[in-house]
This record gives structure tokens, C-alpha cells and sequence, in this order.
């Protein structure tokens, strides 16, 4: 059985739970204190054997991605928070952001000591304003307190913080696209390498981390790399945030730590929102994370796990589907959004989503045929892995996923000559129908 | 004013009104060069400042007007080739003018799912209007919208980017009838009040409206995680040992997926792709 750890969500019911004195009361700003008579270097070995992989998909280890910065030639470094949070399905950063931003400046802060840089970024999206004014007023908080401009506490350390709103573009996400974005340009993934550690901002080192990652750096400094060790997996360690969203009693945000399952979660989200129908299938981290099903309810939720299950932990957003659901219509509509969102950079994307919309688009409303799915997968297997950027990789794991659990579910469109489903039997509002 | 919304054709869209060129009146131009000024100070090079100062010509002019381009590439020393390339690359630039507020219906799958189509269809029916169509009293732009980061809170309606949370058709019929008579509109999620999209847009390039302290720092979906732990008292791990030399790192890249890089990213770098070529980091496993 594993508990839930409430770390970075402990006082989001605090009623100013954004303001720095909240903060302050729940050991705020403390970290930077201890950080500030640390060595940079010590604090990217701490990070190192915290053990702690990036939050934002990847769940590459984050010390490390700070120790391929060169060394120091004197000239600018950056660091740039990845706050553009658009994955379908995920929603932690952004409440993160909106309850605590403060947990966010202070782990800019210390990253920023730790990697030697004076100017740090971030990028939030630009749907989503009220967080925007939350990031806007903490980091006014924070320079008014002292803890951010030049020469912080006497410390002779500078840092100025600049929070940067996007303007509606899921390929933002991806960290190079990202630092084309931040830079005026259209956002479009760029060749890697030279990676940003390298070349990244201004064509300077550059560390891109999410915002989850970086907010989780205050507690592991103030209560030890081992601390959050020995919470998770073996190589999947520490906490993180999961995501319930869809047909659950109380969707919402459980932080707990990695290896978690979702048979435990559901067990805390109250159960399915009506136990008499069936978990169909789900995604284990947001929609470019390969479908799960009921099978796969005991699956630890840790990078290896779900790696060896045939999926990817991703951003730990669960959207979870009951049997009223139609496969093919959450197919068909996620493929849409690929398309919509595809930058248009590299043709396997730019023309593959654009056809795979076409051919989800008939199977939904009972036209085509049965080729039709075969065309598909081999739509797939010509994006995956040839695309530029792994928004194409993403666009495909949907389908195959789906044809792989669901084929006669495709093939009775077919045979009904449209969508066998009511889809009101699956709104919310069919849910204050379900007896409690 | 209502031909101004009434292009609504997709040549509509290529028939920007003839206002959208004029020159702006001196003393906004003033105000314009004072704002720009600022946005481009909180960068090392100016060029950043352009997403920002295209949200500031939204402020002004309510979309992205052929003047405000010539403003961005003047300031920035950029081409108007370039300005518009950049803003016909993002969804939140207008490309006509806007109703004072975009109303954004979430028809990603998890929404739609759980009625988010239902609501598009049936707010859509009720204004006679499509996507990114606006009525013609310039109130509202309706628009569908991709997933919000709001999934706990399905269906998800979003009122000039303000969080409208497990909305229904009914709810969001209301809404936009509120919207048209001038009624006070609070978001689930943010201040006291919705503002307009000029206010709005302002805000996005970076001037803080002062609202920042308004309204619930979590919502309930936000919390129930804590309360469950709060209910079984459960914490985080003992947070005052400390532990030293037992733990190993584990820094390696291990958890990826075989054979294709992971869907939602690729790793930064590789432990073998060091860019100064020696592994700077061995000692650290
Ligand atoms: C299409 C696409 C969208 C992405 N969106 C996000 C995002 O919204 N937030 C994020 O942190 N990472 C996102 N990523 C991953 C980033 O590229 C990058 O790996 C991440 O920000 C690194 O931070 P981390 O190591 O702390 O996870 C996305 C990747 C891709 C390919
Ligand atoms: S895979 Fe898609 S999003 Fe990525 S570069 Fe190619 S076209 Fe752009
Ligand atoms: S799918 Fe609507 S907010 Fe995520």
C-alpha cells in the first residue's frame, strides 16, 4: 500500500496559499538560504544523487542535464522553465502555479546559483492568465523581499527573473521549440545537437527543465538528497504529482511517490464515477503515452514499469475512460489536435497527421473499411521515428494503441455504419444521474 | 460595426477592415513606445519582446491590425514579413478583430468526452455562430479549444482565458447571455470578475493588472489529494533525518522506452552525445 506525500500540494488549502508569507510558514525560501553557502557545484551533485528525473515527459535526470553545462567562459547562462504545460490530459503545473508559485521562484533560484546563471526565464502558455498574474506577483514578492535582484542577501549572487506568456501553441512544449518561441520566432523544434546545454537561448548554455522539476528542488535541499531517495522505485525515485482526470468519483491532483498504481489512486479518487461500468482504457501520461486497459491497473506508475508494459510514464496524467466510451472518438479527436498542432517543419508529421484525421475521421462516423486500419498503422510506422520531433512520435502511440486493444471495436463502426456509442451516457452530466 | 464582424467567410478572414492600416492617433503611439520600451527591457535581445508586444497591439487594437505589425517590425528592427510570420504561427493572435470576449469551448478528447461537444454544439446553436466567429454585437468570439491543463475540471470552458470549470450546456448558455447584457461574470478560478480581452491581452504582454490576489489559490479537484491525506493521516516521509552515504545515484537514463524516443520528448542529451565530448558527469554513478 502505498500513502500519498503531499509536499509540493501540503498547504494549497491554505486561503493565500500563493503569497510568500504562506510560504514563509511552511519552510519557504529556507533552501536558498542553505543553497547560498553551498559550493554550485555541491548542489548539482545533491541534485545528481537526489536521483531526480524530469518531470515534463522525458524523466531525464535533471542533475545531470545541469552537469553537461560547459564550463564557465565568462559569457551568459540560462535557465529557462518549461511552463508551457499543453500535453492533453496534463494538469499539475498549472495549478502548481496558480496555489504555489512561490515553491517555483525559489527552485529558480537555487537551480540558477547552481548552474551559474543570472537571468532565468519562464515560458508559461499563454491560456492562462490568472496564473500568469500568480507568477507576475510572486516574483514582484520576491525581489521586494530581497531574495531576487542583485547581490541577493549579500551573497554577491545576481538573478532577475523574466515570466514570459506564450501565445497558443502546443509545439512550445518542446524545449527547442520553446527557445525559438522565447527568442520572437515561430515556435519550431530545432536540430539537435548542438542541444541547448550547448547552444540553447541566444545560442548560450541553457538548462530547460519543467516547472514540477524545478519546484521539487527546495524540499530535496532542505531535507536531503536521501530524503527524497528513498521515496519511489529504485531508478524512479521521489514523488511526483499524478493526475486523475475523467470518469473517476473525485478527479483531481494526488502527489505520492513514483510506483504508485492506479488501482491505489483510483482506490483514493473514490473509485470509478459509477462502479457498475467498467474502466476501458486510459492513458498513463497524457495522450502521446500509449493506451492502457483494465489489464494494466496493477502497473507500478515508474518510468520502468510502464516503460516495460508497452507505455511511458510521461507527465503522470491520467485520463481514465469507462466503458461508455467510444475508443475510436477519443482517437479521432486526439489525432485532430496532432494535426491541428503539427508546426509543419518535417513532411512525416506535417502530411501524416493531416492523413491520419482523415482516415480516423471516417472509421468514427461507420465509413471505409477494414484497410483502412492497416493504412493507418502503416501511416504510423512511416511518422514514427522519422519525424523531426517526438510531437509526430506522439501522434501515432493513440492509434496503434488503440488498433492493438481495440481492432473490433474499429470494425464494428463498420458493421453498425457509425459509432455504436451514446455519447451522452458519458458527459458529466449523465454522472448526476449514476446513483452515488 | 457589425460588417466588422460580419466577414465571417474564410475570405472573411483576408478582409481586415480598413481601420487596420490607418495610422494610430499620436497619443496612443506615445503610450504604445512607452509600453514597448518596458517589454523590451526584460530582455537580453530584443527580438523576445515581439510575442509580448503583439499581445500589447491586442490591447489596443483588439487583433492583430497591419499597423500594429508595422509598430512590432519598427521597434524591433524586424521586417513586416517576418512580424506576421510570427503571428499567424500562434492561435491567441487574432487575425480579425475580436469580440470583447473569447469564449473557449475544450473539445479535446478528455472534455468532449465528458460533454464538452455537447456544450460546443449547443452554445454554438444558441449564438448562431461557428469557430472563431464572432455575434454581431462584437461581444463574443466563439472558439473550440485545445485541452487547457483544466482535465480535472471537465468540461472546461474558458472565458478570455479564465478558468470556467465543469461547465454545462445550461451554465454556459447563461454565460454568454450574461456576457451579452453586461452582467458580472466571475471565473470558477480567478479574480472577482472576467475582463475584457483588450484588458486581457494586456496582461498577457506583461503588465500586471493587480488582480493577482483575487480569488481561490486551488480549486476543489486541486485539493482532493490533500484531503484524502489529511483524512488518513498520511504525510510526506519524516522531513528531519537525514540520512547520510547509504543511497547510490541512480543517475542514469534507464526508464526510457527501447528503440524510439519517448512521446513526449527526447532527452536532452545523451549520456553519449556530451557536447565537450569526454563525460564530464562520470564520477557522479
Ligand atoms: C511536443 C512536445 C511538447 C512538450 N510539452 C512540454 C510541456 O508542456 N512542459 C514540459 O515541461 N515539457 C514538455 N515537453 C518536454 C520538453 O521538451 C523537455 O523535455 C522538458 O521541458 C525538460 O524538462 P525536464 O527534464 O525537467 O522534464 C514537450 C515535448 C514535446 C516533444
Ligand atoms: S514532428 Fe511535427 S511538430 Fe515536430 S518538427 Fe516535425 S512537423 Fe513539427
Ligand atoms: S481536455 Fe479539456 S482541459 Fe484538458
Amino acid at each position: 500500500m502505498t500513502n500519498l506525500t503531499p509536499i509540493l500540494t501540503k498547504f494549497w488549502d491554505d486561503p493565500q496559499s500563493w503569497t510568500l508569507e504562506t510560504y514563509r510558514r511552511n519552510d519557504g525560501w529556507k533552501a536558498f538560504d542553505k543553497a547560498l553557502k553551498m559550493e554550485p557545484a555541491a548542489l548539482v551533485q545533491m541534485t545528481k544523487d537526489s536521483g531526480l528525473r524530469g518531470r515534463g515527459g522525458a524523466g531525464f535526470p535533471t542533475g545531470m542535464k545541469w552537469g553537461f553545462l560547459p564550463p564557465p567562459d565568462g559569457g551568459p547562462r540560462y535557465l529557462v522553465v518549461n511552463a508551457d504545460e499543453s500535453e492533453p490530459g496534463t494538469c499539475k503545473d498549472i495549478p502548481l502555479m496558480m496555489a504555489a508559485p512561490q515553491f517555483l521562484i525559489e527552485g529558480v533560484a537555487i537551480t540558477s546559483y547552481a548552474i551559474g546563471c543570472n537571468h532565468a526565464f519562464i515560458y508559461l502558455r499563454g491560456e492562462v492568465v490568472h496564473v500568469y498574474r500568480r507568477l507576475l506577483r510572486a516574483v514582484e514578492e520576491a525581489y521586494a523581499a530581497g531574495l531576487l535582484g542583485k547581490n541577493i542577501m549579500g551573497s554577491g549572487f545576481d538573478l532577475e527573473v523574466t515570466v514570459h506568456a506564450g501565445a497558443g501553441a502546443y509545439i512550445c512544449g518542446e524545449e527547442t521549440a520553446l527557445l525559438d518561441s522565447l527568442e520572437g520566432r515561430r515556435g519550431q523544434p530545432r536540430l539537435k545537437p548542438p542541444f541547448p546545454a550547448v547552444a540553447g537561448l541566444y545560442a548560450r548554455p541553457t538548462v530547460v527543465n519543467n516547472v514540477e522539476s524545478i519546484a521539487s528542488v527546495p524540499p530535496i535541499l532542505l531535507h536531503g538528497a536521501d530524503w527524497f531517495a528513498d521515496m519511489g522505485t529504485e531508478k524512479s525515485q521521489g514523488f511526483g504529482i499524478f493526475s486523475l482526470s475523467g470518469h473517476v468519483k473525485n478527479p483531481g491532483q494526488y502527489e505520492a511517490p513514483l510506483g504508485i498504481t492506479l488501482r491505489e489512486l483510483l482506490d483514493m479518487a473514490g473509485g470509478m464515477r459509477d462502479p457498475q461500468k467498467k474502466l476501458k482504457f486510459w492513458t498513463p501520461g497524457g495522450s502521446s503515452t500509449p493506451l492502457f486497459t483494465d489489464e494494466h491497473l496493477d502497473v507500478p506508475l515508474d518510468f520502468e514499469s510502464v516503460g516495460a508494459a508497452g507505455s511511458m510514464l510521461g507527465t503522470r496524467a491520467l485520463q481514465i475512460f469507462d466503458e461508455t466510451t467510444c475508443v475510436v472518438r477519443a482517437v479521432d479527436r486526439w489525432t485532430e489536435f496532432y494535426k491541428h498542432e503539427s508546426c509543419g517543419k518535417c513532411t512525416p508529421c506535417r502530411e501524416g497527421t493531416w492523413w491520419l484525421k482523415q482516415i480516423t475521421g471516417r472509421l468514427e462516423n461507420g465509413q471505409g473499411s477494414e484497410e483502412d486500419l492497416e493504412k493507418l498503422l502503416d501511416i504510423c510506422d512511416n511518422i514514427l521515428g522519422r519525424a523531426f520531433c517526438a510531437l509526430g512520435d506522439g501522434a501515432t502511440s493513440p492509434i496503434t494503441s488503440s488498433i492493438q486493444y481495440f481492432r473490433e471495436e474499429y470494425i464494428a463502426h463498420l458493421t453498425n455504419g457509425g459509432c455504436p456509442f451514446d455519447r451522452d451516457a458519458s458527459s458529466l452530466f449523465a454522472k448526476d444521474n449514476v446513483p452515488a | 460595426m457589425a460588417t466588422e464582424f460580419g466577414h465571417q467567410t474564410a475570405s472573411g478572414h483576408l478582409t481586415v477592415p480598413a481601420e487596420s492600416k490607418e495610422p494610430y492617433a499620436a497619443d496612443v503611439l506615445a503610450q504604445l513606445y512607452a509600453d514597448a520600451e518596458l517589454v523590451v527591457a526584460r530582455y537580453p535581445q530584443k527580438r523576445s519582446a515581439l510575442l509580448p508586444l503583439l499581445h500589447l497591439v491586442q490591447s489596443v487594437d483588439g487583433y492583430i491590425t497591419g499597423r500594429g505589425i508595422d509598430f512590432c517590425a519598427e521597434v524591433l528592427d524586424l521586417t513586416r514579413a517576418e512580424v506576421s510570420g510570427v503571428a499567424t504561427f500562434y492561435t491567441q493572435y487574432k487575425r480579425h478583430p475580436n469580440g470583447e470576449y473569447t469564449v473557449g469551448v475544450c473539445t479535446n478528447t478528455l472534455c468532449a468526452i465528458m460533454g464538452g461537444d455537447q456544450i460546443w454544439e449547443s452554445v454554438s446553436e444558441h449564438l448562431g455562430i461557428g469557430h472563431d466567429e464572432t455575434t454581431p454585437d462584437g461581444k463574443i468570439t466563439l472558439e473550440r479549444i485545445e485541452c487547457n491543463a483544466a482535465c480535472d475540471y471537465a468540461p472546461v470552458v474558458m472565458t478570455n482565458w479564465e478558468f470556467f470549470d465543469n461547465q454545462t450546456p445550461e451554465s454556459t448558455k447563461q454565460l454568454v447571455d450574461d456576457l451579452r447584457e453586461g452582467k458580472p461574470v466571475a471565473p470558477t478560478r480567478g479574480p472577482s470578475r472576467v475582463c475584457t480581452f483588450k484588458q486581457v491581452s494586456r496582461v498577457l504582454a506583461g503588465f500586471h493588472d493587480g488582480l493577482a490576489d483575487e480569488g481561490v489559490g486551488a480549486g476543489a479537484a486541486s485539493l482532493v489529494g490533500l484531503n484524502v491525506a489529511h483524512e488518513r493521516g498520511w504525510t510526506a516521509p519524516d522531513t528531519d533525518v537525514h540520512v547520510t552515504g547509504e543511497h547510490q545515484a541512480q543517475a542514469t537514463a534507464g526508464g526510457m522506452a527501447a528503440g524510439r524516443h519517448p512521446s513526449t520528448d527526447t532527452p536532452a542529451n545523451e549520456p553519449d552525445e556530451l557536447p565537450g565530448g569526454d563525460d564530464a558527469d562520470k564520477n557522479g554513478k
